[in-house]
């Protein structure tokens, strides 16, 4: 079935054919017909993505919208019940070494026994790979990473003795490490200080002037066009997508939110109208 | 009761009959305090425990097999090969469960927990009851036995325990990462199923050659233990594998010793209670996260709040009291200091009292209380951090000035040296010029009628 498939491709590209005319091989991240379901019940649904290069992209959506798994279909972390997703123009198992991965905070145990340095260093375990231990040179960058989320000087700290903002910045630095060309980020502005949400502004906004990607999932509706330059709004479905000024309109966030903003504008509306 | 010569011989394996036996039992528990270290951190404990209690219908019918053949029934090697496959076969079930069905993990954990420990229990009384074997003595892979040991059987637990540590140094990142992050792990390319079967593989392993001398039922307190005790006195993973090798090595060779001098003891009962004593020990004393050096440091902390409070009241006392003038060092009445904070004149009392004690009051009338010279240093200094610090809350902070005092008045404890020299330039264009300054709102007690 596979060589048929191989054969017949240029004369009558078939639904999965691996590169379609419109995906440049370049693209960062391209989502074809992804659909993904959990226990029967669809959590993402025809997905049709693609994201350009060195863009700062925010994914926006209510809670249960899927953002998460979206991320973590690209990723492999989940299985698919239809589509695909490409890295660059491969898939994820052929392009992992180019995506760096920022999982939610709260996934993981924080009073867990070691140090933000040793997190850190996580991020190169690929690179030194079975058996080996983490070398010095890996360690000087861990700690460059940590230098350039701001909290170099908690490098020997146990992680639970780190803020919520500085644990958020140590698993930024584990990304770092992984120095990759695609960032996905699971919620890093959740629960972090003023500070730590500067912080990690400055930092994407680095990121993509050297040409990286990042697909940040966010939930601050009213920061949401000063940080992203491009934008997903999703919410099963993609709803919207494209560049912010022009995706971040009423109509299409009426669409994504549906009745809960309908309703908080009703009530603004009402507000204002109220004379007094 | 043995005396102390014996108990001696014991201890230091000049005894030949038990020399074997305890050494085997050391080295189990190193590798138990290895292997429960990474399962503790993977919080598969409850696995654990249903895995142990899954191996009994294995020994049973590998009995029963090893009498058909013709054998006694009772080698050690075929017995434990088949716990191993009925532990195997447990946790299969268990994944089995885990994936086909949307029951909940610890469910799936019951159910084969109690399922294959039934059966075990049943097909012991039958294979009792079979002619012309003689199964007395298993019974002892429940509960532990330290019976004499053929060096071969030595040799297995030896070579096992040993393979099973080496595993565990070896895989040490790669089974850290999946502790800690297994998502993370498995996007970055690592098999995380295969590291897991490795992980629950080793925890076989150390589980079955620990059921003669610890028993099914005790085995998991064997692993889990020593790497919970560990756990108080380091927050390091490296430190914290070798002190749960230490403490499972000691009591491997202390029960499986003090078992040996005592017949009449389970000896898997004697080797946890010694490893439940040395968690006590190290819950109590141990320095990362003991209950008595975390107590001292709270109170020693504590100490220090009140102190700098008292100083602090008292400073703005005098404040109000000189009014515009500069402030100076003089008597006031001690019911001021009761209308400062919400202190009851017991409190007060005891911490005046520990003010005395440290030089920071001079003696004065009854109703008066009068600062000593380095009370009265020290307190400007503690009104200065707290003002810079108030202010540095207020103006970067986006904090209402009536919610700050609250605030400051908890975090300025902690602040070091380095941060108020980093607050004093923050603030360098208003601050500097005076050595306290003015408090950002107003000193009058609100609460005051």
């Amino acid at each position: 079935m596979h060589t048929e498939s191989l054969n017949t491709q240029s004369t009558f590209p078939t639904r999965h054919s691996e590169a379609r005319p419109e995906h440049p091989p370049g693209i960062p991240l391209a989502i074809h017909d992804l659909t993904v379901a959990y226990h029967r019940k669809p959590v993402l649904w025809d997905i049709e993505l693609n994201i350009p290069e060195g863009k700062l992209v925010g994914v926006v959506g209510p809670n249960g919208a899927g953002k998460s798994t979206l991320l973590k279909a690209c990723l492999d972390l989940v299985p698919l019940s239809s589509g695909w997703a490409h890295i660059y123009g491969k898939p994820y198992r052929k392009n992992r070494h180019r995506v760096a991965y920022v999982p939610q905070r709260e996934s993981v145990d924080w009073d867990f026994p070691v140090n933000a340095i040793d997190v850190v260093a996580m991020g190169a375990y690929r690179r030194v790979g079975w058996f080996r231990r983490v070398g010095k040179a890996e360690n000087e960058r861990a700690m460059e990473a940590l230098e350039q989320v701001g909290i170099g000087h908690l490098a020997r700290r146990q992680i639970s003795q780190l803020s919520g903002g500085q644990q958020q910045r140590v698993f930024l630095a584990r990304a770092l490490m992984q120095d990759a060309d695609l960032y996905l980020m699971d919620e890093p502005f959740a629960a972090v200080d003023a500070a730590t949400e500067e912080a990690i502004v400055d930092l994407l906004r680095k990121l993509s002037e050297r040409g990286k990607t990042c697909l940040v999932v966010h939930h601050d509706l009213a920061t949401v066009t000063t940080y992203f330059d491009w934008l997903v709004l999703l919410n099963m479905r993609v709803v919207a997508d494209g560049p912010a000024a022009e995706t971040f309109t009423r109509d299409n966030l009426q669409k994504t939110y549906g009745g809960k903003l309908s309703l908080l504008e009703k009530a603004a509306e009402a507000l204002r109208s109220t004379p007094h | 009761m043995p005396d102390l010569r014996e108990i001696l011989e014991v201890l230091l394996l000049q005894n030949y009959n038990t020399r074997l036996v305890v050494l085997s039992t050391t080295l189990l528990g190193i590798a138990a305090g290895l292997v429960g270290s990474f399962l503790l951190l993977r919080k598969r404990s409850l696995m654990g425990d249903a895995l142990s209690h899954a191996t009994l219908p294995g020994v049973a019918i590998a009995f029963a097999v090893m009498v058909a053949l013709g054998g006694s029934g009772k080698s050690l090697p075929g017995l434990l090969l088949g716990a191993t496959l009925s532990g195997i076969a447990g946790v299969a079930t268990m994944l089995l469960i885990r994936h086909t069905t949307r029951l909940r993990d610890d469910v799936a954990m019951g159910f084969v927990l109690s399922v294959f420990f039934g059966v075990g229990v049943a097909s012991l009384r039958m294979v009792q009851s079979m002619p012309g074997a003689s199964a007395a003595g298993l019974e002892s892979f429940i509960y532990g036995k330290t019976a004499s040991m053929v060096s071969s059987d030595f040799l297995l637990i030896s070579l096992v325990a040993g393979l099973s540590s080496l595993a565990c140094l070896l895989f040490l990142k790669e089974f850290l990462l999946l502790c800690f992050d297994d998502g993370f792990a498995a996007a970055q390319g690592w098999p995380t199923l295969f590291l897991d079967v490795l992980l629950l593989g080793l925890v076989t392993a150390v589980t079955v050659i620990g059921l003669q001398s610890v028993g099914l039922i005790l085995v998991i307190a064997f692993l889990i233990t020593p790497p919970t005790a560990a756990r108080f006195w380091t927050q390091r993973l490296i430190p914290m594998l070798l002190i749960a090798a230490l403490i499972g090595g000691i009591s491997g060779w202390l029960g499986a010793s003090l078992s040996a001098l005592t017949p009449q003891l389970p000896a898997g009962a004697v080797i946890v209670i010694v490893a439940a004593l040395l968690f006590v020990l190290s819950m109590i004393f141990a320095p990362a996260r003991g209950v008595i050096p975390r107590w001292i440091h709270q109170s020693r902390l504590r100490r220090k709040v009140d102190r700098q409070h008292l100083l602090r009241a008292a400073y703005e006392i005098l404040e109000v009291q000189a009014g515009s003038a500069p402030v100076v060092n003089e008597p006031f009445p001690l019911a001021l200091l009761l209308t400062k904070r919400s202190w009851t004149p017991r409190q007060l009392r005891r911490i005046l009292k520990t003010a005395r004690r440290e030089d920071h009051l001079e003696p004065a009338a009854p109703d008066k209380i009068l600062l000593s010279e380095s009370g009265f240093g020290e307190a400007s200094r503690a009104t200065r951090n707290h003002r810079l610090w108030e202010t540095y809350l207020i103006q970067y902070a986006d904090i209402a000035p009536s919610h700050v005092d609250r605030d400051a008045d908890m975090v300025e404890h902690i602040l070091g040296a380095k941060l108020v020299r980093q607050l004093e330039a923050y603030l360098s264009d208003h601050d500097l010029a005076l050595p306290v300054p003015p408090s950002p709102h107003s000193l009058e007690p609100s609460a005051n009628p």
